[in-house]
């Protein structure tokens, strides 16, 4: 009894914390100052964007299954729905940033941009469209399991290292420490899946498939 | 009996030397051009309206955007240059009418003009500035503000004659 509490309590807790880490860098933002002076287009497009970086902390999380409560093919399913929702906030970012400033937005996908935050945050863009068409086309691409995941692992990879660059380096409606830890954050758990990966590999080196026979943490919820 | 001035080797050694000396550019004529012309800044363009007009101060003011207009080669400083500025401010987007305007230089080529505030827009704290008059080459300038708290702005014009 008191172990099935304490499992609880354990869950509750990782499940508050992450809610925390997510939506705390989007409750500062909301009460920046910077806010005044932006039309409703251009806040959309700022938060859209702050979004895209909370939601990129929970896909390596769910993406290695770790986080309790979630069976490993649930897991799946809403790193499925989460990358789907990642693509629309990254569309919306850059929709309505191309409303407020064309100039600025043409010169940006151009790679023409004089701010080079603008050049990481197209550079992370294709990275997150790449990944997500990959997704999409798993089963028609016909790829070797380990290849596909391989794949879309190294653009996962790159979408956080540049997603975190365009955000450390702008001045903008996000407040500076909680960037940073959500930055960290981002990296953080994204290291901790490429390396949890690693060790199921070689836990299981015989098999084509290692990941898959990595039993299921905490099936039960 | 033959009396060749260069072999091969010489007229190669020769050759490459002047060809390098050519390279540095040591043999350029001395030019009386000190001052190079202020190149066009990327992004310096976006969202320029031509025409703004020559105003007292940008709405409310409160923020100084301050600078030099001089002519590439001697430094001259250049009297009476139209220059155009706008910028993200308290009061406005870049891109809206009444975000821009112009101020003239004086008889030291400095100009001065009043604005409001300019607030961090596109993820730097910056201002812009054009000079397209057609007396010298068009020039877009893009300064950043070092903090975002500043409450002055400088950019500097070296313009080249047509």
């Amino acid at each position: 009894m008191a172990a099935v509490d304490r499992h609880r309590v354990r869950t509750g807790l990782i499940w508050a914390t992450l809610a925390g880490a997510m939506l705390s860098p989007v409750g500062l933002a909301a009460a920046s100052p910077l806010l005044a002076w932006r039309d409703p287009v251009y806040v959309t497009g700022g938060f859209a964007g702050i979004l895209a970086m909370s939601l990129l902390l929970l896909q390596p999380l769910l993406a290695t299954g770790v986080l309790p409560g979630l069976s490993q093919a649930g897991a799946r399913r809403v790193h499925r729905w989460v990358g789907g929702s990642l693509v629309g906030a990254v569309v919306v970012h850059v929709a309505a940033l191309w409303i407020t400033s064309p100039p600025d937005m043409i010169d940006a996908l151009l790679l023409a941009s004089p701010t080079p935050f603008s050049i990481w945050g197209v550079i992370a863009m294709w990275a997150v469209f790449a990944a997500a068409t990959l997704a999409a086309l798993r089963r028609r691409l016909r790829l070797r399991p380990t290849t596909w995941r391989a794949a879309h692992r190294t653009l996962a990879t790159a979408v956080v290292i540049t997603a975190v660059l365009h955000t450390m380096l702008i001045e903008g409606t996000m407040e500076t420490l909680s960037k940073a830890a959500l930055c960290a954050l981002v990296i953080g758990a994204m290291a901790a899946a490429l390396l949890t990966i690693r060790s199921r590999k070689r836990r299981a080196p015989q098999k084509r498939r290692p990941e898959t026979t990595v039993p299921t943490e905490d099936a039960g919820g | 009996m033959p009396h060749r001035t260069f072999t091969r080797r010489s007229l190669l050694a020769a050759g490459s030397a002047g060809m390098a000396t050519l390279g540095t550019g040591l043999l350029v004529p001395a030019r009386a051009a000190g001052v190079a012309p202020t190149p066009t800044m990327r992004g310096g363009a976006n969202n320029y309206l031509p025409g703004a007009p020559v105003v007292d101060r940008i709405g409310g003011g409160g923020f100084w955007m301050t600078g030099t207009v001089r002519r590439a080669g001697d430094g001259a400083p250049l009297a009476g240059q139209r220059i155009q500025i706008w910028a993200h401010t308290t009061e406005g987007h870049e891109r809206d009418p009444h975000s821009h305007g112009a101020t003239l230089t004086d008889a030291n080529g400095v100009f001065r003009l009043e604005m409001p505030q300019i607030v961090p827009a596109f993820g730097q704290p910056h201002g812009h500035l054009a000079y397209d008059s057609g007396e010298f080459d068009t020039v877009f300038l893009r300064p950043v503000m070092p903090s975002s708290s500043d409450t002055s702005l400088e950019a500097h014009f070296v313009l080249q004659p047509l």
